[in-house]
């Protein structure tokens, strides 16, 4: 073995702080697989990170978010701006492979020190997949990087969610996707910050952003009343901003393949981010993140253990006794908790 | 999670055909590997760059141009000065037979012509990462 010291803890984030590349792919790696030093790496890093803007890219297939990246990043680059890229792509519910081709747009990115582009599949993981991602979007913000670009494509539940880890969410549009208002999805509006309409060298582009700016125009939902949903932790949220700071997202037109619009966009991205500041809402969508984040961890937590402490034969009994409908699954797991309430004390 | 497969398949040099390519990064995703599919017109350095970010186990060139005695060395060498010379390295194209003692000799353990069926590249991989428990 070439580096022992990247076998441990303590080298890998040693050599991760030294700005050691392959240390950073090591621990990604880590994280993708769970392995038994992924949790340590994470608490390692964690105080490290927090100082990174974080950019969503999602958009239909083909929509050219690749090709957007390349360009987003090659400005950023000629700012002095370091880059750490993600890209996301399906795996296939058949074989459990995945085709990761996003770097093939990205190519003008070589051989620059100060650009990391890591291809990451979805593993199908259930609901896991968002915070896998921002566990590696963490890593790349301890690392160093300065903006951080994540490229989901934006058809499933999971891709919007992994775009409520960026604090800047860039929503790609294309012309000629069929009808234009049908195209901009139900959820979009809610989850972009910025619009981009790509492709705008094609026939069509001008109807598009205008569909765009009517919707926008229609009334812009609060974006952070819709993330509550559901049930969260009873936190006080730092701030309660201003009415007259709303954003009212842009909608830019590039051409990604001729760099045309692209500092534009760029532009756009960074005046989000200085208003998200400003405003609080950097802060407020931390706390948000945080809490949305601790509540899945820790049901997580108590769901392995409880199951730990049950067992296999019993959970098999009582599934099929709800199945069967001998019983109902809410006394089910009323019982399961009193089981584990009730557990003998090692 | 159990850990996952990772191949990177590359084209070096300057030949423009890359459906050979493309149908052996779709057969290696069907057998449940995640391919990294990089295009073609890849230097070594740009493949031992990728292959480093992308942390992959194996990497897979695909060159018909006949220039794979330079190229493929090339990017083994690329490979190791980034500390990855435990990555297993696949040739795929047009190779006369004599060459490929030289290419093992260099490292490029799987060697395959055209045509080869694509299970026996995937077998080749798995038994190849077997061995050395890490
Ligand atoms: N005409 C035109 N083609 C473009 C433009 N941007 C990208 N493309 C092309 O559109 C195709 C898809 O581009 P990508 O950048 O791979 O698109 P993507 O959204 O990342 O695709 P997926 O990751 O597969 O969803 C490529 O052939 C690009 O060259 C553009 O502005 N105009
Ligand atoms: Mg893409």
């Amino acid at each position: 073995m070439a580096h022992p010291q990247l076998n441990t803890l303590a080298g890998l984030v040693s050599a991760l702080l030294a700005g050691n590349r392959r240390a950073l792919a090591r621990i990604i790696s880590h994280i993708e697989d769970n392995t038994a030093l992924a949790q340590p790496l994470l608490a390692a890093l964690y105080p490290r990170a927090g100082q990174a803007h974080i950019i969503g890219i999602t958009g239909a297939p083909g929509t050219g978010k690749s090709t957007l990246v390349n360009g987003l990043a090659g400005l950023y680059r000629q700012r002095r701006l370091s880059v750490g890229i993600i890209a996301v792509d399906p795996t296939s519910p058949f074989s459990g492979g995945a085709l990761l081709g996003d770097r093939v747009r990205m190519r003008d990115l070589a051989g620059d020190p100060g650009v990391f582009i890591r291809s990451m599949a979805t593993r199908g993981s259930l609901g896991g997949l968002a915070q896998a991602t921002a566990d590696v979007i963490m890593v790349l913000d301890a690392a160093g990087f300065e903006r951080i670009i994540i490229e989901t494509v934006g058809v499933g539940q999971s891709e919007v969610e992994i775009a409520s880890t960026a604090y800047t969410t860039v929503v790609v549009e294309a012309p000629g996707l069929g009808d234009e208002v049908q195209a901009i999805k139900a959820g979009v509006l809610e989850i972009a910050d910025i619009f981009a309409v790509n492709k705008a060298d094609r026939e069509g582009a001008d109807r598009t952003v205008m569909a765009l700016k009517m919707m926008l125009n229609l009334g812009i939902p609060d974006k952070y009343q819709i993330m509550h949903h559901g049930r969260m932790l009873p936190v006080t949220l730092p701030l309660a901003s201003a009415p007259d700071q709303q954003w009212i997202p842009p909608v830019y037109k590039t051409v990604a393949t001729q760099k045309q619009g692209i500092s534009e966009l760029l532009e756009g991205i960074e005046e989000h981010h200085r208003y998200l500041v400003a405003s609080g809402r950097r802060q407020l969508r931390s706390h948000l993140r945080a809490a949305t984040e601790l509540r899945m961890i820790l049901r997580d937590t108590l769901l392995d253990r409880v199951l730990a402490e049950l067992g296999t034969a019993a959970i098999d009994a009582m599934v099929h006794a709800v199945a069967q409908r001998q019983i109902d699954p809410y006394t089910a797991v009323k019982q399961w908790v009193a089981a584990y309430n009730h557990r003998p004390t090692t | 999670m159990k850990r996952k497969i990772r191949v990177l398949v590359a084209k070096p040099g300057l030949d423009g055909h890359d459906r050979g390519a493309k149908v052996v990064a779709r057969a290696l995703r069907d057998a449940g590997f995640e391919v990294i599919y990089t295009g073609i017109r890849q230097t070594p350095a740009m493949i031992a760059e990728a292959a480093l970010q992308e942390d992959v186990d194996v990497v897979g060139l695909s060159i018909l141009s006949g220039a794979h005695m330079v190229l493929a060395p090339k990017v083994k060498q690329a490979l190791n000065e980034q500390g990855m010379d435990d990555v297993l390295i696949l040739l795929g194209g047009i190779i006369p037979d004599e060459d490929v003692p030289t290419l093992q000799a260099m490292g490029i353990k799987g060697v395959f012509g055209p045509g080869t069926p694509t299970p026996q590249i995937v077998k080749f991989i798995l038994q190849e990462l077997a061995e050395p428990v890490t």
